[in-house]
Formats: structure tokens, C-alpha cells, sequence
């Protein structure tokens, strides 16, 4: 009897598992565990020699008014997004659940955001929030809101901006946290939705009672999902603004970017990009738990 | 007295379905009485039943709660309560929310909810576990919460769906004694479905028998065992089933049970038939003797069961021929075509 190498289960699954292993050490470990490293170094893009400097880099951000401007705003940015996200999110949900005419129409746009790369959804917003030819400029200015002459300046004012950026990261969060949340809605067995129905809630209590509640959990995982995509995205700040005006939409990622690679700053890039690890860490094992707890059925 | 639900020509057509679910039910319940659906799975009782509730709107017919036409109306205004086959509690809310729950949709004031669902636990025996959640809960006792929950509203029907189904065996003959005493105690006009034979005859004031989304027969457990209507009727209440057995020009019926060997009842008897019985096989269930054997003398030669009572002592062996009498009166006859019974013999 002859046995192949196909027949050797331990083996086949080792060959299998090997690409995947193979990507996560080269494109994840190996950087995350090189930019630890660097953040507590002297390393530039002119002198890659290792010198140990200890907390230097870190001390050193955080005197910098830029770096907590940008930490306060990665906060921030994140907060409101995940807020406006997670409302939107379930109002998209369940107008997936309902039916109507052209539904798939409907799904298939809010869809095609989210298989946008984020680069290059941020380039079509930086034309739609152009301060001379913004589309919604125009439409405000044909609705009579603004004067034919005058512009939003979207991009070029603190406040303008921020909301800008925010509105950017909502657009690309809802689509994929209204499929995690429509997932979860999908679970609710339909016998309670019919209890609900038989002892008398209608649309809002049962939304507010039922619905919500049970879909706790998947929220707290579209939370998660959106908390991390947010807090470690750079691309959209990087395109939209370039954390203009004067660095006032900088965040951390955007602004380890500016240090460590624009600047050549290595060790100080870096420092910026791990600030937040132990802080996500912590937030993500709080959600997880919370979930656990809340996984009722 | 008032009907409390009354259903006309109720029809159920799904879409992509090429026969109704339900087909033309007309059906009437008397006030205060236990009405059970009966019929096997995907025979439309449930349909039937989740028109009634308002969760599924007839393709045609009407339906009247109270007197009054509720065709289109929201479950919610219809004065009835559900329980559910999987009793659908909400999971994330402990037995007193869950009771308090269609309380609240119908803003009633705090103390007036508390009063109520305290007073709901208690006739169902839940008083201490008002604060568990369900998942803390026994299967029957997440059953109670689901009738405490449906008895709360002090409806004017309540419609069972298969209410004992996920019990176990032990408990479900539990379930079944609290039910029905559940009911003699709220006396609320009461729809039940369920597809075990057994529930219908010990439970059912009425029985309504179901198959394909028709009636075919509406009865006292009693009377639709004893007489039933047609031959789908015969065979699917009682176990053993009915004997069929096909005659020149009609079909011929007894239960197991009406049968006995020809020395118990003696010689010479008027109106009683004398068959016979070749013996194949003899099951000993429950202290009664099921006879498995080809019986002749009532028509062509058929399989057929016999069920003798512990308290019949003849020995019978098998592979032996054993002859057999049935009283007149206990045989049964079905039109060959139609399969619908006949009063009397036909000729």
C-alpha cells in the first residue's frame, strides 16, 4: 500500500497554512515588531544606525503642540464617526431588511463605498470638497443656500475641514457596519419578531426593546471594526488635507507619516504610530468582553 | 353566545406555491372552548393559525374575531395572544420584563404592569423566578413565562402553536396537565395546534383534522375516532391507525382494538362478524398484545393490526390461524372512490 503526500493530513494542512503565515510574518509582525523597536531609538532615513535612546522619542512628541493636536483629533475624529456611523449603519440595515422596488439597486451602491480603497475615495472627495469646483457648492448655491459667488472653502478651514474628514470616514464605515448589523438583525429569530408583533409594539418599541438590544453584540464589533479602521487610517486625512489648515486635522497616523517618512524622521515617526497600541489593546479587550457578556441567546 | 373566532373561506396562496397552504377553511369556535388543529406538518394548521394571530394576511376569505371583520388589522388591536412553538421569549429581558412587555406596548401606568404581571406569575407558579432571565430557565418553565406572557393582556383567544413540542417526553405529559388546567381556570377560547394525535384527543373540546390545507373533518375527539370521516382521518388518529381493508364495492374499517378472538365473545352471537386472522408477529406493548397478521373473511386479504387488552388471557401463537368477531356496529365503511365514509353499508 502506498500512501501520497496528499494523504498525510498533518503535512497538507502545515503546506496550506504556509502562505498565510508566511504574509502575516513578513507584512505584519516583522513592522509592527521593527517600529517598536525604532521608537525607542535614534534612527533616521540619513543615519539607520540602532541607538538605544529609551523614552526620547516619545518625550519628545509629546511636548510637540502638533503631536497632541493630532492625538486629541484622532480621538475625537473617532468618536464622532463611530457615533454617526453606528446611527446611519442601523438605519441603512433596516432599510436592507425591508423590501421595495430597486432594492438591490440601493444596496449595491452603498456596497460599492466600501470595496472603494480609501486613497481613492479620498481623491473623489477632495474634488467634491474643491474650493472652486465643489459639486455641493453648487448644489447649495442652485438651492438658494449660498451666493453664486461665494464657495464653503471646505478643505481650508479648521472647522470645515474636521467635518470634512469625519463625513469622509462615515461614508466608507457605514456600508461595512451595515452588513455586520444587518447580519445581526438577520439573527433575531423571526418567532420574536412575531412575539413583539403579537403583544402589540409597533415600529419604535420594538426597535428600542427588541431589535437593538439584540443586536448589542454585532454593534459592539462594528464599534471595534470602525474604532480600529479609523484610528489607524491615514490615507484619507493624507488626501483630503494633508492635515491642512496649518496641522489642524493631523492625526496620529497621518502625523507618523509626516515625521517618519516625509521628515525622515524614523524613531519619532514611529514613537507616533505605536502611542496609541496600548490604548487599542485595551479598548478592544474591554469590547470583546462586553460582547461575550452580551451574547444573551 | 358570541363566537370568538369565526374564519369564511379562508385561503392562503404563497407566492410560488402551485396549491394554497390553506384552502377555503371555514371554521367557527364556540366561546370558551379548546380547539385543537390537527393534521400532519405542512398541512397549513399553522398558517391557518398565523392568519387568525393577523402575522399572515389571507389571499382570501375573512376572518372575524368577536364578531368583527379583522382581515388587514395589526395583530396588536385583535385581542388575541400567541404562544409561540419556541415560545419566542425575549432573551435579554428577565421574566417579569417579558410579562410586563405587551403591558407596556399598551402604556399602561407602572404599578398597574407590576400588579398585573405579579398577578400572572402567581396563577402560573413563577412568582420566584421573576427576575431569572430565560436562559435560566427549565423548558417548561420558559413555557409558563410564555402563557404568563399571553395571559397578561387578558385576551379574548389565545392561539397555541405547537406549545409542547420542545419538551421531552417526561415533561411534555407535565405541560399538557398544566395547560389544560390553565384552561379550565382563565376559560378563554383557545386554538391549539399541534400535530400529535395524542394532545388532540386528550386536550381538544373540538378537533378540527387537516390535510392539504383542507378540513376534513371538525368533531368531539370522541366522535372522530369513532366515526371518522374519511379514510386519511381513519388512519391517522389512532395507534395502531385504523384498518382498511378494500370489500367488493367498499372499503371496510375497524380499530385494532374492536376485535376478539371468536371464544371470548362465545358461539352464535347476532350481529357480530366472524373473520379470520394468520398470525405473523405479536408485539407486547404496554401490557396489551398487538397482533401483526393477514386477516380473511372481510374482504381481500390485508395486512392488519389487532390490538387485544392485558385483561384478554387467550393464547394465540404465531404462525397461527385465529378466528376472530367484530360487533356490526364497530365496522366502518368508505366509499372506494371518494374514500369519504358511508352511514351504512352500501349496497
Amino acid at each position: 500500500m502506498s500512501t501520497g503526500l496528499a494523504d498525510r493530513e498533518g503535512f497538507l494542512a502545515r503546506l496550506m497554512l504556509l502562505p498565510a503565515i508566511v504574509y502575516i510574518v513578513a507584512l505584519v509582525a516583522v513592522p509592527f515588531v521593527v517600529a517598536i523597536a525604532y521608537s525607542f531609538s535614534d534612527v533616521t532615513a540619513g543615519n539607520p544606525g540602532f541607538d538605544w535612546v529609551g523614552l526620547d522619542n516619545y518625550r519628545a512628541n509629546w511636548e510637540d503642540p502638533v503631536f497632541r493636536r493630532a492625538l486629541w483629533n484622532t480621538f475625537f475624529f473617532t468618536a464622532v464617526t463611530i457615533a454617526l456611523t453606528i446611527v446611519l449603519a442601523n438605519i441603512v440595515a433596516l432599510l436592507f431588511a425591508a423590501d421595495f422596488r430597486g432594492k438591490w439597486v440601493v444596496r449595491f451602491l452603498v456596497l460599492l463605498a466600501w470595496t472603494t480603497p480609501a486613497a481613492l475615495g479620498a481623491i473623489a472627495w477632495v474634488f467634491m470638497l474643491d474650493s472652486l469646483l465643489s459639486p455641493i457648492d453648487w448644489i447649495l448655491q442652485q438651492l438658494g443656500l449660498l451666493d453664486d459667488q461665494r464657495h464653503m472653502v471646505w478643505l481650508g478651514k479648521s472647522g470645515l475641514a474636521k467635518a470634512s474628514v469625519i463625513g469622509v470616514q462615515v461614508w466608507r464605515l457605514v456600508p461595512l457596519a451595515a452588513v455586520i448589523i444587518m447580519a445581526g438583525q438577520t439573527a433575531i429569530p423571526d418567532d420574536i419578531n412575531d412575539a413583539a408583533a403579537m403583544d402589540g409594539a409597533g415600529f419604535w418599541r420594538r426597535l428600542w426593546e427588541v431589535t437593538l438590544p439584540l443586536t448589542r453584540p454585532v454593534i459592539a464589533v462594528a464599534v471595534l471594526f470602525g474604532a480600529i479602521v479609523t484610528v489607524t487610517d491615514m490615507s484619507v486625512v493624507r488626501v483630503l488635507t494633508n492635515g491642512a489648515p496649518v496641522n489642524q486635522t493631523q492625526v496620529l497616523a497621518s502625523w507618523a507619516y509626516v515625521k517618519g517618512i516625509d521628515g525622515g524622521n524614523l524613531a519619532q515617526g514611529a514613537a507616533v504610530a505605536v502611542f496609541l497600541l496600548p490604548l487599542l489593546l485595551a479598548a478592544t479587550v474591554a469590547i470583546l468582553r462586553a460582547v461575550r457578556r452580551w451574547e444573551v441567546t | 353566545m358570541a363566537v370568538a373566532v369565526e374564519t369564511v373561506g379562508l385561503t392562503k396562496l404563497f407566492a410560488g406555491g402551485d396549491r394554497p397552504a390553506v384552502d377555503h377553511v371555514d371554521l367557527a369556535t364556540e366561546e370558551g372552548e379548546y380547539l385543537v388543529l390537527l393534521g400532519p406538518s405542512g398541512c397549513g394548521k399553522t398558517t391557518l393559525l398565523r392568519m387568525i394571530a393577523g402575522l399572515e394576511q389571507p389571499s382570501e376569505g375573512e376572518v372575524r374575531i368577536g364578531g368583527t371583520l379583522v382581515n388587514g388589522l395589526p395583530p396588536r388591536v385583535r385581542r388575541i395572544a400567541m404562544v409561540f412553538q419556541s415560545y419566542a421569549l425575549y432573551p435579554h429581558k428577565t421574566v417579569r420584563q417579558n410579562i410586563e412587555f405587551p403591558l407596556k406596548a399598551q402604556r399602561l401606568p407602572s404599578d398597574e404592569r407590576r400588579q398585573r404581571a405579579e398577578w400572572a406569575a402567581e396563577l402560573l407558579g413563577l412568582t420566584g423566578l421573576l427576575d431569572r432571565r430565560p436562559r435560566q430557565l427549565s423548558g417548561g418553565e420558559r413555557q409558563r413565562v410564555a402563557l404568563a406572557r399571553a395571559l397578561v393582556r387578558e385576551p379574548s383567544v389565545f392561539l397555541l402553536d405547537e406549545p409542547l413540542s420542545n419538551l421531552d417526553a417526561k415533561l411534555r405529559a407535565l405541560a399538557r396537565d398544566d395547560l389544560k388546567d390553565f384552561h379550565k381556570r382563565v376559560g378563554t377560547t383557545t386554538i391549539y395546534v399541534t400535530h400529535d394525535q395524542v394532545e388532540a384527543m386528550g386536550m381538544g373540546d373540538r378537533i378540527v383534522v387537516m390535510l392539504d390545507g383542507q378540513v376534513r373533518q371538525v368533531g368531539p375527539p370522541q366522535a372522530v375516532y369513532e366515526h371518522p370521516a374519511d379514510t386519511f382521518v381513519a388512519t391517522f388518529l389512532g395507534s395502531p391507525p385504523m384498518n382498511l381493508i378494500q370489500g367488493d364495492d367498499v372499503i371496510v374499517g375497524f380499530r385494532p382494538e374492536k376485535a376478539l378472538p371468536a371464544e371470548v365473545l362465545g358461539e352464535g352471537l347476532d350481529g357480530h362478524h366472524r373473520w379470520s386472522l394468520e398470525v405473523h408477529r405479536i408485539e407486547y406493548l404496554s401490557g396489551d398484545r398487538h397482533l401483526h397478521g393477514l386477516a380473511a373473511g372481510l374482504g381481500k386479504p390485508t395486512p392488519v393490526i389487532v390490538r387485544l387488552p392485558a385483561t384478554v388471557l387467550t393464547p394465540i401463537e404465531t404462525g397461527t390461524t385465529h378466528d376472530f368477531v367484530l360487533r356490526e356496529d364497530d365496522l366502518r365503511y368508505f366509499d372506494i372512490d371518494t374514500e369519504r365514509a358511508h352511514e351504512h353499508r352500501a349496497g
